[in-house]
């Protein structure tokens, strides 16, 4: 659905993506991790033509977004932006609406399968209750599932959410993802989302690409990438990586402060470490292997 | 395996929509009503317009002189001269005045939209100096500014608010994209430069500054069928191409990137309504001179009266700035008659109290929560 091949960008000055290469098929979420400033968001801008690439190749459907015009880009790809603009005086039903922008001639206006589109999204995200009210004054939770929502009028097969969980609590963000997981199958959506919480990441994606300093730093199953000597190396943190009790997914827990406090220690100890609980040693000190897993387990 | 995981998604009204036809779809049906009703309003603004004046005319006179003069009806009972009144001096000069108020107006809604700024009106990015500027150097030149009946003055000022226009585009467009704060920052630098060109002239020709200040200050006293003529096509074509940009100026609203990942080729809708607004307010310029607050006031008005939703925005503005500039117009030549009060004076002056009086209503339902995230 989504082929990226060794693209290149920059903001005028140095390359802040260089060569990144990822695939992203139907049904499966595909997280994008990586520290501030490695590319995540640069990515999204690039691949929907936000911004130029200067060389590489993002291909959707098969089909180079170079030679697609905005409208047809945006019929293949839509974006969950990470601070969505609400603009005063829209209702929900009117920004959600606004995702059938691409499938509109300029004189056109909504119809009756538009409004249909818009209320099949509304009912997914289960936002139809919030349809007639004003979108700039709805709460953090209920604008990012507005905005999923758009996107999702707009029936595009990829979908890209860039943090969709950043501003939100523990509650709306395992809504959000789950809802994420949820429409990923039941619209056999391509789904690339960019994630700053790596445990959050590891629980709902099905592979993980790690960036770091604009290149892939690993890519596979969340336990081939989140491990602490890849995370130590692109974050310069040192960590600990656990594995959660319920999905045996991995966890990431920053050390703390004294990496011995026994207090620290006997609160961990309820989970049980993954793969030998090691830590690893903080930028520097080279990480195993060539930094790069393909494949791993799913 | 991820039981405890799937948080209750708050949808226990995937029925909602049953038997909720009330949503309907947004645009202009809701609004035909009231577009009807606007028109009429505008109708009745000609009228009242045309039957005011220093000669006492009386009502149903005028409206069968219309009449007879637009239908060819009815048969000639009044003097000559009350024709020639209203068909030669008041009629034009209403129509005129509409017409200019509905351009300014759909252009400052066009203004605000692109450039996303509820200060921005069409003046904003050199019109108003470049026009200025342009009519001043006719007006200071040796030469004479009228050849019989076609003045000078139009066409200058038309060509001055264009050249401005351009120019500040020009400079605020590099790599393809012109930033709205380059392109305001660009239309404010353009625009100190012609004023202070502007003032340079008036001063070194300080014999002419009583004609250039009432050019300036704008009016309608000089109104012709022929000055209805420069202006018509541009704001129809102007008007068209704003109307037709309607909902896109609505995506626009988002943000940029967000309108260009929706679809919106927003660069190319930008060209499109700045062009569109820009010749039509300098034709309109040209012809009227600078009647300021229109072009802001009147889209404000419109929003906090109609909502948000430019396919409304855009209509209602060109029907509410037209009965607003011939109402305007009216009191500028009733006051203090029979001579006049500058127009502009008048649109401020009326304006600013009902524009505050209309904020301070709707505030609380328009102000809350107004872009957390910008």
């Amino acid at each position: 659905m989504l082929e990226i091949q060794g693209i290149w960008a920059d903001y005028g000055g140095a390359p802040v993506l260089r060569g990144v290469s990822l695939d992203v098929a139907a049904g499966e979420v595909v997280g994008l991790v990586g520290p501030n400033g490695s590319g995540k968001t640069t990515l999204v801008r690039a691949v929907t033509r936000v911004m130029p690439l200067r060389s590489g190749e993002v291909r959707l459907l098969g089909e180079d977004v170079r030679t697609l015009t905005r409208a047809a880009l945006a019929r293949r790809v839509a974006v969950v932006p990470q601070n969505p603009a609400l603009p005063e005086g829209f209702t929900v039903l009117e920004m959600v609406l606004m995702g059938r922008t691409p499938h509109l001639r300029l004189l056109q206006s909504e119809g009756p399968s538009d409004l249909a589109a818009a209320r099949r999204s509304l009912t997914q995200t289960g936002t139809t209750a919030l349809a007639s009210r004003f979108a700039h004054q709805l709460s953090g939770g209920e604008r990012q599932q507005v905005v999923i929502a758009r996107a999702l009028a707009q029936e595009a097969p990829v979908l890209l959410l860039d943090e969709p969980t950043s501003h939100l609590d523990v509650g709306h963000q395992m809504a959000v993802m789950g809802l994420v997981r949820r429409l990923c199958q039941e619209r056999r959506l391509a789904v690339l989302a960019t994630i700053h919480d790596l445990t959050l990441a590891a629980l709902y994606c099905d592979r993980l690409v790690l960036l770091d300093r604009g290149a892939v730093a690993a890519e596979g199953s969340p336990d081939s990438v989140l491990r602490p000597e890849l995370i130590a190396s692109a974050y310069g943190a040192e960590v600990t990586v656990l594995r959660h009790p319920a999905s045996g997914r991995p966890v990431v827990v920053p050390l703390p402060p004294e990496a011995d406090s026994p207090q620290a220690k006997g609160g961990i100890a309820a989970l049980e470490p993954a793969g030998g609980g090691q830590t690893a040693a903080p930028r520097g000190g080279p990480p195993s292997g060539d930094g790069r897993r393909d494949g791993g387990e799913r | 395996m991820r039981r405890a995981r799937t948080l209750p998604v708050p949808d226990p009204h995937a029925d909602a929509f049953a038997g909720k036809e009330a949503f309907a779809l947004p645009g202009v049906r809701p609004l035909r009503v009231h577009l009807l009703l606007a028109l009429v309003a505008v109708l009745a603004a000609v009228l009242v317009g045309a039957s005011q004046g220093s000669v006492d005319i009386p009502f149903t006179t005028v409206v069968r002189i219309l009449v007879s003069k637009v239908l060819g009806l009815g048969s000639v009972t009044w003097p000559e001269t009350w024709e020639e009144i209203i068909w030669q001096i008041r009629l034009p000069r209403v129509l005129l005045a509409g017409l200019v108020g509905a351009t300014l107006a759909f252009s400052g809604a066009a203004y605000q939209g692109i450039l996303r700024n509820p200060l921005a009106d069409p003046y904003l990015i050199g019109v108003a100096a470049g026009a200025g500027l342009g009519a001043t150097i006719v007006l200071v030149s040796p030469l004479p500014y009228a050849f019989g009946t076609l003045s000078l003055l139009p066409p200058a000022a038309f060509v001055g608010a264009v050249l401005a226009v351009s120019i500040s585009y020009g400079l605020a467009r590099s790599g393809g994209v012109a930033p709205n704060v380059t392109l305001i920052l660009a239309g404010v630098a353009v625009s100190a430069a012609a004023t202070s060109a502007m003032s340079f002239l008036i001063m070194a020709n300080h014999e002419r500054v009583a004609t250039v200040l009432s050019w300036l200050l704008g009016g309608f006293n000089t109104a012709t069928w022929q000055k209805v003529g420069i202006v018509l096509p541009y704001s129809l074509v102007g008007g068209v191409a704003v109307l037709a940009s309607a909902r896109l100026l609505n995506v626009l609203q988002l943000d940029e990137e967000e309108a260009q990942q929706l679809g919106v080729p927003v660069e190319r809708v930008k060209l499109l309504v700045i062009v569109a607004a820009s010749l039509a307010t300098a034709a309109a310029v040209s012809v009227s001179g600078l009647i300021g607050f229109v072009g802001l006031i009147v889209p404000h008005t419109v929003r906090l009266l109609w909502g948000f939703d430019y396919r409304r925005l855009v209509p209602m503005s060109m029907a509410v700035g037209a009965v607003f500039l011939i109402l305007a117009d009216l009191a500028a030549r009733s006051v203090l008659s029979p001579s006049e009060v500058p127009v502009g004076v008048i649109t401020a002056l009326c304006g600013a109290p009902f524009f505050l009086w209309l904020l301070r209503r709707h505030r609380p339902a328009c102000s809350a929560g107004r872009r957390a995230v910008f």
